[in-house]
Order: structure tokens, then sequence, then C-alpha cells
């Protein structure tokens, strides 16, 4: 059909024919307009990485590779990341530590054990989770959660005082607004998509497997584990991926709940840092290196989260195409 | 000998058996705590803003203006700017991404076929829906706010980038769904691809990509991060979208959130509450378009 429309204006053999000579040029502008559309997605994704890296570009020729060191000193002029990466992996791990199991449980609870009718009250409710805006979870969190989860830390770090490893990782110092409350906010927030993706990846485990298991006298866990699983796996990996690079991204909720002090510690319940919350709560007084410098961790949040993005996209659809093959 | 090797074995299959259900009982029932856990905290923000919010809402405060000084109680003023800023912001993205993202989802599904450049923007748009919404918002700033200035346009610009693979994919799912024998019956009575497309093909999908498209819209007035560098807040109402820096709901609520006075958190609360009604409104009405319009369905 497009190597018609194509031929058309090429020659007059193609108007000799009546059909194709009938072709409007209507038709020829709606696949051109259809076609600009499509391509404007990848016009987007190139223009986001050309322009933003041409706004940093001066704090990468100033720092070099200085900025994966820990110096964030705007008024020195200094500005070294490493302590918002640091902070960006670790809330965005605890948000997967704790999204992950809740988000696959709720999968397998939909598609496996409720019957039809009462799994779709429970999918508004995830999704009702998933329009909740990303400020109202951060309202709540800096003026609710936080000032409840702090006393809850204080305990925690009096209990594990001295015990080694534990006491680095939950001792003091405590505060409401830290790595590990914007850790479990952001869980919150990835949930509905990890939750959405897995129950998909779920849906395509072929019927006859799941009764095969039951003939042979499996239980209901035994089912999922050694017929549900083996064949979600890798989907359940790529939803898991896009959900990082969700955790990764957030930016409103983090920068309310996290406590803003660039620094790297391995104590959870402290303030911390993270890249999209530094730049949203800076870029407004920024200018010249500093807002290079800003505009620059974006452009290392975009090549993260694009690569995170490719990785998880690939691994979902040559699991759904196994499947479809298979 | 045999007969009393019998009984040995009976009890020790049903232990097997009692230890095989008592796992499958404990792990059904820590899926159903998996969705407890999750209701939880959505009860709680919802309880919260709602109780907070109820009290500070009032005509007064949705159509007032201007927007007072954060030391202010809250029922001085009002947020009408903040109001008006988000409907005018969030219908001028709609306005750009919506018909930009169904032609997309026309070129993937009607005229890409199975050639590497549909597979190629298909795969692209889904990796876009995984792009920060703060890198879309420094984005726009740096190839329109630096040349252009702040505008309520620049912040439609950032959302519409974020609702643009949203709606590209919903609408990709719905026109897949379209039977083949309705576009070859089209076809047969001599009709072009665009009219079949707009005529027989979009018509019959309709229900699905309006109620794609009112989810990303919901999406979109709740974002931030986008609006941030984009438009900047004011006090007043600027109803001209195309220049001068505006306002938004989503924006008022982080600048109000991090105040340490009553009022302002007061009218954070009160911003919350609006914003998530209007949120769960466009939610409803896709969810009642999905049930009244939908043909063909998975």
């Amino acid at each position: 059909m497009s190597t018609a429309v194509k031929a058309d204006p090429a020659g007059p053999a193609g108007s000799a024919s009546p059909l194709t000579a009938r072709r409007p040029l209507g038709d020829r502008t709606f696949q051109i307009l259809a076609l600009g559309s499509g391509l404007l997605v990848l016009v987007i994704l190139v223009l986001i990485a050309v322009s933003t890296s041409q706004q940093a570009s001066s704090w990468f020729s100033a720092e070099g590779f200085k900025i994966f060191t820990n110096n964030w000193d705007p008024a020195n002029n200094q500005f070294g990341a490493l302590a918002f990466i640091y902070g960006t992996a670790v809330t965005a791990v605890i948000a997967i530590i704790m999204a992950v199991p809740v988000s696959v449980g709720i999968a397998l609870l939909l598609n496996e054990v409720v019957p039809y009718r009462w799994s779709r009250p429970i999918v508004y409710v995830i999704d009702l989770l998933a329009v909740v805006p990303s400020v109202v979870w951060g309202l709540w969190g800096i003026l609710v959660f936080a000032p409840w989860i702090q006393h809850i830390y204080a305990s925690i770090a009096s209990g594990v005082n001295g015990i080694p490893v534990l006491d680095s990782l939950f001792g003091s110092p405590t505060s409401g607004a830290s790595f590990f409350t914007a850790g479990i906010i952001l869980a919150f927030m990835i949930t509905p998509i990890v939750t959405s993706l897995s129950r998909e990846v779920i849906a395509t485990v072929p019927q006859i497997d799941k009764e095969g298991a039951y003939a042979l006298g499996a239980t209901r866990w035994e089912m999922i584990t050694g017929a549900v699983w083996p064949h979600s796996q890798g989907g359940v990996v790529g939803a898991v991926l896009l959900g990082l690079g969700r955790a990764m991204g957030e930016t409103i909720a983090a920068a309310l709940v996290i406590g803003s002090s660039a620094t790297i510690t391995s104590h959870l319940f402290a303030p911390g840092y993270n890249m999209p919350a530094v730049i949203a709560n800076q870029f407004g007084e920024a200018s010249g290196v500093f807002r290079a410098a800003l505009m620059g961790l974006g452009v290392l949040l975009f090549a993260f989260t694009i690569i995170i993005n490719v990785l998880a996209r690939g691994i979902v659809e040559r699991s759904a195409r196994r499947k479809r093959g298979a | 000998m045999t007969t009393v090797a019998v009984p040995q074995q009976a009890p020790d299959l049903r232990e097997q058996k009692g230890w095989r259900r008592s796992k499958n009982r404990i792990m059904t029932t820590l899926m159903v705590v998996s969705f407890v856990l999750v209701i939880i905290p959505l009860g709680f923000v919802l309880f919260t803003v709602i109780a907070k919010g109820a009290s500070i809402i009032s005509w007064q405060f949705l159509t007032g203006q201007p927007i007072p000084p954060n030391v202010l109680p809250a029922g001085i003023g009002g947020l009408w700017p903040a109001v008006l800023g988000t409907i005018l912001i969030t219908a001028l993205a709609t306005v750009l991404a919506v018909p930009l993202g169904v032609l997309g989802a026309i070129y993937l599904n009607e005229y890409g076929g199975r050639g590497w450049l549909a597979a190629l923007i298909g795969f692209m748009s889904d990796v876009m829906t995984g792009v920060p919404s703060i890198v879309m918002g420094l984005f726009i700033f740096s190839i329109w706010v630096l040349h252009f200035g702040y505008s309520g346009l620049a912040g439609a610009f950032a959302l519409g980038c974020l609702m643009l693979p949203v709606v590209i994919r919903s609408s990709y799912e719905m026109l897949r769904l379209v039977p083949d024998p309705l576009r070859e019956a089209s076809y047969a009575l001599g009709a072009t691809k665009s009219r079949v497309t707009l005529t027989v093909v979009l018509p019959a999908a309709i229900g699905g990509i309006v109620s794609g498209a009112l989810l990303a819209i919901a999406r979109a007035a709740g974002e931030t991060a986008p609006l941030l560098f984009t438009i900047l807040t004011v006090t007043t109402a600027n109803p001209n979208v195309f220049s001068g820096p505006n306002t938004s709901l989503p924006s008022q609520i982080f600048s109000n959130a991090t105040q340490p006075f009553v009022g302002a958190q007061d009218r954070g609360w009160g911003a919350a509450l609006t914003l998530i009604a209007i949120c769960f409104i466009l939610m409803i009405a896709a969810r009642i378009v999905t049930a009244r319009f939908t043909r063909y369905s998975r």
C-alpha cells in the first residue's frame, strides 16, 4: 500500500492507471502527518539529549571527572555530584526492595487467586494509587508521615545501638525526612506500575501449564512456583527495572521528604539528597556553572533512566515474544 | 509385615500434605496482606487530605485572588490563579499532545506495519514514558524558556511531552483491537486509506482512545516538576497562557509544603484536595467512557 503511494508522483506510468491517479492529495498528507507524529517521539528524545547536554557543557568541561567526587559547594564553585548519585541509588533501591514483593503479591492475587468480579475493584484501588499526584504524596509525607515515623526511627536506632552492621545502617542520627522516608514514599508511588506490568506478564502464562500443574496434584502455591514463575520470571525482572527507573526519576515527593543534605552516609535514617530533588530545589536560584551543573545532573539522570528503560523494555519485549512464539 | 508398613506410610503422606496446604495458605495470606499494605497508606493520604482540606475549601478559596503571603491565615484571598493556571495549562497540553499522540498511534498501527521504523518508534515511545518529569522541565527550559521566557505555554509543552508517549501507547493498544474485516470491508467499497482510518477505524476505537487520553490528562494535571522552571509562580491570575509567568495547583502545594506557617500549610491542604478532586473526576470520567463506549476489548 505504501509503495503505491510513493510510486504515485514519481512517473507518468502511475497516473496512467485510473486507480492510482485518483489517489488524492489528502490521503498522502494524512500519511505524512501520521509519520511526522510518530517521528516526533524520536525528535524529542534527540532534542532532550542535545539541548540539555549543551546547557550542561560548561559543568562537564570545568570539572571533568571531578563531577564524580563528593564536594557540592556552590558558594565556592565546587560541583562534585557523587552524594546525589549515591542518594538516588539508595532511595531507589529501598523503594524497589519494598515495592517489588508487594507488587508481585498483588499481581499474583489478581491473576491466580481472586475471581474476576473481585479483581476489578482491586484494580480500581491500584489505579487510584497511581492517580494521587506526586506533590500530594510529598505534602502528606513531610507534614504527616515524617513526624510520625521519626519516633519509630528513634526507637529502632536505640534498639540496634552497638550491633555491628545494623547500627551503621539503622543507628542514629535519625530524622523524619531521610533516605528511608523517601524510599518508602517512592515505594508507594512505583507500586502501581510494577503491579500492572507484572500482571500483564503473569497473564501470558498459558492456561494449559497451570492446569497441568494442578493435574499433578500441586497446591496453588506449588502451581505458582512451578508453572507461573518460570514462565514470567524474565518479564517480572523487566517490570522491576522499569520501577527502578521510575523511582530514580520521581522528583517532587523525594524533594520534600529526603531531608536535603548532600552527604554520603550508610545511615538510612539520616537526611540525604538525590539528583531530581537537588535540581528541583536549587535550580531556581542557580546561574552560570551552578546552573550548568544542575542541568548536567539532569543529563546524567536522563542517561541512567534511558539505559534502564531500554534494558527493561528489551527484556519485557523479548519475554513477550518468546511467549507468543511458544 | 506389610500390614504394618502401610499405616506407617499413610500418616507420613498426610503430614507432608498438611505442610503443603499450610504453606499454600500462608502464601495466599501474604498476597492478601500485600494488598492491605497498599490500601493503608492510600486510605491515610486520602483521609488526611479530605479531613484537612474540606474545612479550607470554599467558593471564596477556589475563586478568590490574589494568593496571600505565606504568613496570613487561610480565609484571606484565594487560589483562583492556581486553579485557572492548572486548567489552562493542562487544556493546552491536551490540545497539543492528544492529536499528535493519536496520529502517532495511527502511524504505528495503520501505516508502519512490521517495518523497522515503526518498531523503533514504538520502542522509543515506551522508553520515553520513563523519562523523568524533571528532565522534561529542564528540556523545555533550555530550548524554550531561555529564548522566549516563562509562560503557561512552556509548561504546556513540558506536560505535552510527558503525555505524548502515554497517549501513543494507549491509542495504539485500542487501534490494534479493531478487527481487520472492518478495514477490508471499507477498502472493498473503494475508500482511501485515510478515509478508512478516519471514518471506520478511529470511530471503532474512540472509546478506548478517549479514556486513555483522560487518564494521561489526570496524570499530567498532577505533575509539578515540569512546571517548576517553565511557568514559575505568581500570586495574581494570568489568563494569558501564552505569555508571562503563571502558576498551578501543584506548584502552589510544592511551595506551601515547606512553609512553617499554619496558614500556608492549610492552603496547601486545600489545594491538594482540589487537585485530587480534579484528578479523580478525570479518572472516573475515563471509567465511564470505557464502560459505555468501548466496542472492542481484550
